[in-house]
């Protein structure tokens, strides 16, 4: 057990906190919530800032354009931008975070070439077309059609939920290419242009009144079929792989900023006297222990993934695929940041009330980590049969 | 960072598990429920097997190990409910004659407590009292907080003692003490109402409750992680509607919350013994303590009737959780701790 850093590490970390403090006073001026182009663009110029100081895609391997760093300087650097206050992924969410990790591992040299520098440089943005309005949890029910015409396949159907279709170039989706299989074998993963003829994208308006994601229609896309990511057939075995990245290390940053704001939170109590009240205060207490707990829980899965037998959920330099642990994670961290929230809304008192504070916004938001990216109850079911060995059920 | 067991570390942790299924095992359990008196040959094998002397130096007959160990090696104790003043014996092993090797026993009884309490009274060859441990030596190692925490944080000591901190030996007989009906059937308690105070230790006391509330942390991580085992067994195996209760998915959700409890606590367990830092030793035992009491619970549940009977273990696991959790630091206490970290 050891949770000091290397001097290399450490060497690190202090070349990115300099270049931090150089580079953030000259980011543009953050965009309004319901500003998608000026969100779109603030994403991606902040990920071609970190491209340019080679800083993009840091744990992905290097023949995916990547830096190779080691999980840990992964963690270190979610440390380090989430303490200056750097942008989060925003709309480079999917990308950096699944879909091109998963082409990392599953896609051919040609498609690597194809899509992943332009993730890197910020160039390209990506969304996910998994869910159906009759599809959600169950997931393998999807029923958007793939036909093959020639070197083509016809898509047609409906995708719901689609975060940052708006602005996507790139949609990683799911299809069904063979009907008369069984759920789970007749399903392929492709990479879809956003601009195809047949594509509609239509936002919905989430309970925070943004328009975060949308439904998507597809009518007779021609997608090509050198843009399937796997075999023909094999799309629910890339899949598991994508959904992995996504429970597994998408939210672990986050953690870091929680902490932020705890801190805040605490501040502000003293500063309006609500820090008198023990129940509030000791709530505060808890938080602290939670999140600390979390962050360590992170590193004690980053430490096993580094550690594991290769295939086995091992990470090494950035390649393979993380392992079921983030569930574990995924289940606590859901929870505790809905909790912080409605603690931030005791401190606010009825400041809580307007939709523009930063916290109540974020109250609103933290509202869809029980349900986005497998909801708890599916969670569940994934510890419950796949780490402690429970038999199926329906 | 490597926060993962060494090879070292997990044969330790084998070995103990190993020495504690063979000496302890279910059935001397069981007995010792009817016949709590503890196990002096065991007392002296967990002695030879260098139990309490893990962190002595080797010059000084120890085996030179750290909190890490410690921690793995009360963590099994934990699963096994191994009983006894562990802790006590662990952190005095250097300090009272012939509790390292296993040969006398030792209590340690918190006096800012009320009622003070004496865990295994009829058994022991000494017994020391600390007073002024709790919340202090906040400027200590790694010492985040300042501040007099403690007076915002409990107010005047409570317990029989005045208020000048420190460790006092006294001989048993000396100790005047009220009966106590203890809810652990395996852990007796004494009411302690009066104990001279004439023969002052040279102790760090905050240190020593801070290693107190790991230890007692570590146990209880132990207890969690071996209800989870136990609920988990059991829903394989009880059949109700013609299938395993544990395809069901009321009874799976109750499962994964265990483990995630267990996990938590463990990673907030290990990483404060790495660190021996304040705050992380108080987030440790909070989570820890909430850990072993509501898996103990789940535990239950999840037995249905057989969980409410004496047979079962699940209420020895309980009752020891809820022992623990009111011992060193407790909850109001860490979290008023960690609150007040909070604010730079
Ligand atoms: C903010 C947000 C962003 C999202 N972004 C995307 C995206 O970009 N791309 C994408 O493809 N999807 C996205 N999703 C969709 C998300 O993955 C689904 O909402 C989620 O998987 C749940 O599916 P559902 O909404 O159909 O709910 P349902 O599956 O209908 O579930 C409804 C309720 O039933 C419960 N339930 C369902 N099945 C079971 C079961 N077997 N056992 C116990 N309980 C069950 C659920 O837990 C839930 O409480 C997003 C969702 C949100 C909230």
């Amino acid at each position: 057990m050891d949770l000091t850093y290397t001097p290399e590490e450490e060497d690190f970390r202090a070349r990115l906190r300099t270049w931090l403090g150089e580079v953030l006073p000259r980011l543009p001026e953050k965009p309004a919530a319901a500003d998608w182009p000026g969100r779109r663009a603030y994403d991606t110029t902040w990920q071609r800032m970190l491209y340019d100081a080679g800083y993009a895609g840091l744990h992905w391997p290097l023949d995916a354009g990547g830096q190779g760093a080691t999980p840990t300087q992964h963690l270190i650097f979610l440390e380090e931008t989430e303490r200056a206050g750097a942008p989060y992924v925003g709309a480079n969410f999917v990308g950096l975070l699944h879909a091109g990790p998963t082409l990392a591992v599953e896609g051919s040299a040609a498609q690597r070439a194809r899509w992943l520098p332009p993730i890197l440089r910020g160039d390209e943005i990506w969304c996910q077309g998994f869910s159906e309005p009759d599809a959600g949890s169950d997931l393998a029910a999807l029923r958007t059609r793939a036909v093959r015409d020639g070197d083509s396949y016809v898509v047609s159907g409906a995708k719901i939920w689609t975060s940052h279709a708006e602005v996507a170039d790139w949609c990683e989706l799911l299809v069904r290419t063979d009907p008369a299989a069984p759920r789970h074998h007749g399903i392929s993963w492709l990479a879809m242009p956003m601009d195809a003829p047949g594509v509609t994208v239509r936002p919905l308006r989430t309970l925070a009144g943004s328009t975060e994601f949308a439904e998507m229609f597809l009518d007779e896309v021609r997608v090509p079929v050198g843009n399937r990511v796997g075999a023909e057939n094999d799309g629910w075995r890339v899949t598991m792989v994508t959904l992995s990245f996504e429970r597994g290390t998408a939210f672990v940053g986050e953690v870091v900023a929680c902490r932020r704001v705890l801190g805040a939170l605490a501040r502000a109590a003293r500063a309006n006297g609500r820090w008198d009240d023990a129940v509030l205060r000791r709530r505060l207490g808890r938080l602290h222990a939670e999140f600390a707990a979390l962050w360590r829980l992170i590193q004690w899965n980053v430490s096993e993934a580094m550690a594991g037998p290769p295939g086995a959920g091992r990470r090494g330099s950035g390649g393979g695929v993380p392992g079921i642990g983030g569930s574990v994670f995924k289940l606590r961290y859901s929870h505790v940041r809905q909790e912080l929230y409605d603690t931030a809304a005791q401190v606010l008192g009825a400041g809580a009330l307007d939709a523009d504070h930063e916290w109540a916004a974020d109250r609103l938001s933290s509202l869809s980590y029980t349900i986005a990216a497998g909801t708890s109850q599916i969670q569940q079911n994934i510890v419950a049969e796949r780490i402690l060995g429970l038999p199926k059920g329906r | 960072m490597d926060f993962q067991l060494t090879e070292d570390q997990r044969a330790l942790r084998d070995g103990t598990r190993e020495l504690l299924a063979g000496r302890f095992g279910r059935e001397r359990l069981r007995a010792a429920v009817e016949e709590p008196a503890l196990d002096r040959a065991l007392w002296r094998e967990l002695g030879a097997a260098g139990f309490f002397a893990l962190r002595l130096p080797e010059e000084a007959g120890g085996v030179g190990l750290g909190l890490p160990e410690a921690v793995l090696v009360f963590e099994e104790a934990g699963r096994a409910l191994l009983p006894g003043p562990l802790v006590a014996c662990h952190l005095l092993a250097g300090v009272v004659d012939g509790v390292a090797a296993g040969e006398k026993i030792v209590g340690l009884c918190e006096a800012d407590r009320d009622p003070v309490l004496w865990e295994h009274s009829g058994e022991c060859d000494e017994l020391i009292l600390v007073e002024g441990g709790v919340g202090r030596g906040i400027g200590g190692p790694g010492g985040e907080v300042r501040g007099e925490v403690r007076g915002e944080v409990r107010g005047e000591p409570r317990g029989a003692y005045g208020r000048t901190g420190g460790a006092y030996r006294s001989v048993p007989d000396r100790v005047v003490c009220a009966p106590f009906a203890s809810i652990d059937p395996l852990t007796p308690l004494a009411r302690v109402l009066d104990l001279p105070r004439t023969a002052p230790l040279a102790l760090d006391v905050p240190r020593l409750c801070r290693e107190a509330a790991l230890l007692t942390a570590a146990q209880q991580l132990g207890s969690a992680a071996r209800t989870v085992e136990m609920a988990v067994g059991y829903a394989r195996e009880r059949e109700q509607f013609g299938v395993a209760i544990g395809s069901f998915q009321a009874v799976k959700h109750l499962c994964a919350q265990m483990l995630v409890r267990a996990e938590i606590a463990r990673s907030a367990v290990y990483a404060a013994a790495v660190t021996e830092r304040v705050l992380d030793i108080a987030a440790a035992k909070l989570l820890a303590d909430e850990a072993a009491v509501d898996n103990a619970r789940d535990c239950l549940q999840v037995h249905g009737g057989m969980g409410f009977t004496w047979e079962a273990d699940v209420h020895l696991h309980l009752k020891r959780a809820w022992l623990r959790a009111e011992r060193w630091e407790v909850a109001g206490e860490t979290e008023e701790l960690l609150a007040a970290g909070l604010i730079g």
